[in-house]
């Protein structure tokens, strides 16, 4: 149970950032793009020409720590392998891009708030 | 505005460089980084200042911080930094207002819940700060009688975090005590008094404490030697505040405070054990360098007793600070200059089994033994030494004699006259004790009456001194001199200079 709960938790926060985005007037270019080494959660594309691959955490208590926390430098690492990764398969290769992380908290009562920190590398 | 900055001091030995403490808070995944060669225990101070902080009711901000401690060519050590470092993330977490922080040195290890601990050092840094021109500093309260040595500084001392930061926001904070230098009477069960006979040690005592000349006491055990030797800083006159600066200072890193206090006048005294290192007797240490004995017992007494039984070389290391005043330590970390003009009385056994004196009556060394024993006092060492004094067995008439000898306030009231007329008389000589005259100037403004020079010319032809000899007799019979109220040494200050010299045969 506790399992799906998570995982709906997580589709919720990607949910909000997707719109979060377009609202900043990015193109989604595409959302749980997945290989072996991992997943990436958005890709989107900025006015100016740039990818950004966005990570997003999502937490409904800060009890285990802030959201931001949960990158550690392994997964920035493993992070910036992924979007290599897209750009090569999807024939971008030597495009500009960044990595954001976005932290969506959510309240018991369903309120949320929103955290966004572009170019975190 | 998500930078600021404050100040802190790092040491190395004695000598203070004022640091600066910078942070930058920028957007970014949560990260710090601490820059400027921080060694392992500055690098913790990351989790001891976030924990403090929280415990504290402060928002740790989750981003990319950065710390940096300039000049980041030295190489900083300790845990002082905890302090600054917080402050100055407050100010750029925009929860103090950073002109307020600008101009203050912040000096403090932080325990978890935010009580401020005392660190190693303080005296020494406030006076680099002092001397950068810093004018206010916050110090540990439990360091705060050290600091208040600096009179010309606003010191403010803080037990809690929270209570810097309420002072900082608000400007309140509690009176602090204030501590004044005084002279503290001697320990009462250390006096003079106490000890029975033995003229010739009493005499040699107050002439070392008076002109600052080395001696060697020798005897059997329990005549006496370490009575004395113990007694020597009650009959010296106090420190003044220039030495007192200086003591506090190299007491504060070695952090020996819990045997004797900041404020104190008395001029210190430090007796290692015989089976000491030679790092502990001159200082050293890989990561910090630590003054060694001979650091601490400036501008007091160094006392080695059983002087014979210490390890080769190590009563050896303290023949250059004997010459200089001072130690120069060399390690990978940098050069370190330590004070070290210390009154040293060397204690020993006549022989092995201690017995050789007087008649020799029960001494079970052969003659060989016993001339090895004192032998192992090297040919150098022995040469820096001006009086060497035997002690014989405490009679049966000392012990009867129902009056006791002179208590060492008496002592220390001629001790104080005589270097009074020490003073003046080298005042524009640049040196205050006889121990220091130079040996050009024994030869010619400061020589003996003619009488007494021709009696050590005597000696020097006969071969029974040494030119060194001669000059250290002749300081000898200057402090004399003035404990007799002399003009310059007689003949029979030379004389009595003479004998307390070839005390033993080398």
């Amino acid at each position: 149970m506790q399992k799906i709960s998570n995982q709906r938790t997580g589709a919720f926060g990607e949910e909000i950032v997707t719109q979060y985005l377009s609202a900043n007037h990015a193109e989604i270019i595409e959302r749980n793009w997945r290989i072996r080494e991992g997943e990436i959660d958005i890709v989107a594309l900025y006015p100016n020409g740039i990818f950004a691959f966005v990570e997003v955490k999502t937490r409904s208590s800060v009890a285990f720590g802030h959201p931001f926390e949960a990158i550690n430098r392994d997964k920035a690492r493993r992070m910036q392998r992924l979007a290599l990764g897209w750009l090569a398969t999807h024939g971008c290769f030597g495009c500009d891009y960044q990595i954001d992380a976005a932290a969506v908290l959510i309240a018991p009562d369903g309120s949320h708030s929103i955290e966004y920190r572009a170019n975190i590398l | 505005m998500s930078l600021a900055q404050t100040l802190c001091v790092a040491l190395l030995g004695l000598d203070g460089h004022v640091v600066t403490v910078e942070v930058d808070i920028a957007d970014g995944l949560p990260m710090y980084s601490l820059l400027g060669l921080p060694d392992a225990a500055l690098s913790e101070s990351r989790d001891r200042v976030r924990a403090a902080m929280v415990n504290c009711g402060e928002s740790w901000p989750n981003r990319k911080v950065t710390v940096s401690l300039s000049p980041a060519w030295l190489p900083k050590s300790g845990s002082s930094f905890d302090v600054a470092i917080c402050i100055a993330l407050l100010s750029a977490h925009e929860s103090i207002a950073p002109e307020k922080i600008r101009e203050i040195v912040f000096i403090g290890e932080l325990a978890l819940d935010g009580r401020i601990r005392s660190v190693r050092g303080v005296l020494p840094s406030l006076m680099a700060a002092y001397k950068s021109g810093v004018r206010t500093a916050v110090v540990p309260a439990a360091n705060f009688e050290e600091a208040s040595l600096m009179q010309d500084m606003e010191i403010i001392p803080m037990e809690h975090l929270k209570k810097i930061l309420i002072w900082l926001r608000t400007g309140e904070r509690d009176c602090a005590e204030q501590f004044d230098l005084e002279w503290q009477p001697t320990d009462d069960r250390l006096d003079f008094a106490d000890v029975a006979g033995q003229m010739q040690a009493r005499l040699a005592a107050e002439i070392a404490a008076t002109g600052g000349h080395h001696i060697l006491l020798i005897g059997p055990p329990g005549t006496g030697k370490t009575m004395i030797a113990e007694r020597i800083p009650t009959i010296m006159p106090a420190l003044d505040i220039a030495q007192a600066l200086e003591v506090t200072a190299v007491h504060s890193l070695a952090g020996t405070f819990a045997t004797r206090s900041p404020t104190s006048l008395i001029a210190p005294i430090v007796s290692p054990h015989h089976t000491t290192t030679r790092v502990a007797m001159v200082g050293g240490g890989a990561h910090a360098i630590k003054p060694g004995a001979c650091s601490l017992a400036h501008n007091g007494v160094l006392f080695i007793d059983e002087a014979p039984e210490c390890p080769s070389g190590v009563l050896d290391s303290l023949r250059q600070p004997l010459e200089a005043g001072t130690i120069t330590i060399a390690r990978s970390i940098g050069n370190v200059t330590f004070p070290a003009q210390f009154l040293l009385v060397l204690a020993a056994n006549p022989c092995p089994c201690g017995k050789f004196s007087g008649r020799g009556r029960n001494c079970t060394c052969s003659s060989q033994q016993v001339r090895r024993y004192l032998g192992k006092l090297s040919g150098p060492l022995m040469d820096r030494i001006d009086m060497r004094v035997h002690l014989d067995p405490v009679g049966r008439l000392d012990m009867a004699r129902n009056e006791l000898g002179e208590s060492s306030a008496l002592i220390r009231q001629r001790v104080i006259a005589a270097r009074a007329i020490a003073a003046t008389r080298f005042k524009s000589y640049g040196w205050s004790l006889n121990s220091q005259i130079p040996s050009r100037a024994l030869r010619t403004i400061f020589k003996p009456e003619p009488a007494a020079m021709n009696f050590l010319h005597e000696e020097l032809e006969s071969e029974h001194i040494t030119a060194r000899g001669l000059h250290k007799i002749a300081r000898v019979g200057w402090t004399l001199a003035d404990l007799h109220g002399h003009e310059a040494p007689t003949l029979a200050d030379i004389k009595l200079a003479n004998s307390l010299r070839s005390g033993i045969e080398q």
